[in-house]
């Protein structure tokens, strides 16, 4: 028997390799294109200020309450585990700023994009998906009207507006929770706690865990619309659109959190 | 002005060696085609020979892989967005599965296209929406979603929509698939009536003979790839070819 008789698997993994190299880089120059003209059109008029703010409107509206629920368990369950720790060397008072600054850098931004690009992320993927399956962008654009302005700037707008006000809510929210958890052991008001929490966190720190939420907001608008926009023929890949508009995203929020670490860290 | 000279200005549709291909796949071989302006043509062919294909190409939905297509003396897929948005108005789509926004309420999916464009007035929008569905006979429905409607008023609402722009061109995709022998003849006679009142042009893709004995003024058959026969009804159910006649044998 021959080796590749023995081993067909990797063999035809490797013969693969190829074009999935090549779907990759597809993938990657399609969406930075995508990301481009979603980032010119946006500033060419007419622009669709009603159904801009529908979006808007809709996409906080069904983020909201799951955003709210996980910023709060994150700041309890943060804080109820560090205080242990820090009690140990006699440091428990610095658990209110140490967990107001990894909330507010890092987990907040992180976590809450991540709900976010499950949540509409998929959403926009799956209803730009049916859409172009069921022939609707067809339809807009042949009555010459620009479906990418309708259907893609608005929902890009949207988001890359939004995701920073739930960020600032889930943050909010979090600090409440790791108040209750920190008034189970030790005492003192919430105001003294803010103040705690907040004194050791400056301009430097919060302007670029802003900056990067506007990021994610638009990565996360563009990836699913991407996805949706360019959904193949049949039901199938509107499902197929949803699930990699998140996974994409995800990996996308991620990656542009370790550059802009890296980046702030040169400039700040 | 020689007489081929005067046929072609006065077409407002002209096809020329359309090949298109899918991948390894090719659909169209190579088509010509040449509509008059108030030219009714019907294209018959099997399912899955590419008839939708021929209309998407026509309106720019799909790039001709080979030749060219031209609406109104223009290759208008190659224009700027605005010129090309231009000339896409004035032609109308409807499509096969009907394409309504499932998200919108049926009259807003009819005003949709029209506050749209720069020129749209306000103060017409209802009459016109509902002088649209009056004559598709779904003015009831207006305030009804597109998930609530059969099939067959998808359809029509679908037509209304096609109608609100005063297209000069209709392309029609199967318009009368799908809805009983009643209302396909009321939409036969709605197509008959939007050329003889407005001078439109329309190329319909259709199944239903006796819709097609109505409207058509040249049919035109689609096989393999290519345009095999064209003449009138009458002419082609006399035809000698067994294929084309298959057509013609429903009764
Ligand atoms: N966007 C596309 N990508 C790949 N293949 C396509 C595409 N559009 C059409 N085809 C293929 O082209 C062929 C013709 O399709 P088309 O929809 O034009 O058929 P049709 O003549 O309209 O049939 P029917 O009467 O059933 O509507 C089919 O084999 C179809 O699979
Ligand atoms: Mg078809």
């Amino acid at each position: 028997m021959t080796e590749s008789a023995k081993n067909p698997s990797l063999i035809s993994a490797v013969l693969k390799l190829p074009k999935s190299l090549e779907d990759f880089f597809l993938l990657i120059s399609g969406i930075s294109g995508f990301a481009l003209k979603s980032f010119k059109e946006m500033f060419k008029p007419p622009y669709d200020i009603s159904e801009t703010l529908r979006q808007f409107y809709q996409i906080g509206n069904k983020s909201f309450a799951l955003i709210a629920v996980t910023g709060f368990i994150i700041g309890l369950t943060l804080t109820l585990q560090s205080i242990p720790t820090l009690h140990k060397f006699g440091a428990a008072s610095l658990v209110p700023s140490m967990v107001a600054l990894a909330v507010i850098l890092e987990i907040g931004p992180v976590i809450t994009s991540l709900i976010f690009a499950g949540k509409i992320g998929s959403g926009i993927g799956a209803e730009l998906g049916s859409m172009k399956v069921t022939e609707q962008i067809d339809a807009m654009e042949v009555s010459g009207c620009n479906p990418f302005k309708y259907l893609v700037v608005t929902r890009v707008i949207a988001s890359t507006l939004m995701l920073p006000l739930l960020v600032v809510l889930a943050d909010a929210i979090a600090l409440v929770g790791g108040f209750i958890a920190f008034s189970i052991t030790e005492s003192g008001s919430f105001e003294a706690f803010l103040i705690n929490s907040l004194t050791n966190i400056d301009m430097r720190d919060i302007i670029p865990a802003t900056i990067k939420t506007f990021l994610f907001g638009f990565s996360i608008g563009v990836v699913g619309c991407y996805e949706g926009y360019n959904a193949s023929r049949g039901t199938v890949s509107v499902g197929i659109a949803a699930n990699t508009a998140v996974v994409i995203s995800s990996l996308l929020v991620i990656l542009i959190d370790m550059m802009m670490v890296q980046i702030t860290s040169v400039l700040f | 002005m020689t007489q081929a000279e005067q046929l072609s200005s006065d077409a407002v549709l002209e096809i020329s060696d359309l090949k298109k291909s899918f991948g390894d796949l090719t659909v169209l071989k190579n088509i010509n085609l040449t509509v008059s302006k108030g030219e009714s043509v019907v294209l018959l062919g099997k399912s899955g020979t590419g008839k939708s294909v021929i209309l998407q190409c026509i309106i720019g939905l799909q790039l001709p892989t080979e030749g060219t297509v031209k609406v109104f003396n223009t290759e208008f897929i190659n224009l700027p967005e605005k010129e090309r948005n231009h000339i896409r108005r004035r032609i109308g789509f409807l499509f096969q599965s009907g394409a309504l926004y499932d998200s919108m309420t049926v009259r807003e999916n009819l005003e949709f296209p029209i506050i749209r464009q720069p020129d749209y007035k306000k103060e017409d929008l209802t009459s016109k929406v509902e002088e649209q569905l009056k004559n598709v006979g779904l003015l009831n429905a207006i305030d009804k979603m597109p998930s609530e409607l059969s099939g067959g008023m998808k359809k029509r609402v679908g037509l209304a929509r096609t109608l609100m722009l005063n297209p000069e061109i209709i392309l029609y995709d199967e318009p009368t698939t799908g809805l009983d022998p009643v209302t396909s003849n009321e939409i036969s006679h709605l197509i008959i009536e939007m050329q003889k009142k407005f001078g439109v042009t329309s190329v319909i893709v259709t199944h239903d003979m006796p819709c097609a004995k109505l409207v058509a003024d040249r049919i035109v058959v689609l096989k393999d790839g290519m345009l095999t026969a064209q003449g009138t009804y009458e002419e082609l159910e006399k035809s000698e070819d067994e294929f084309v006649r298959g057509f013609f044998e429903f009764e």
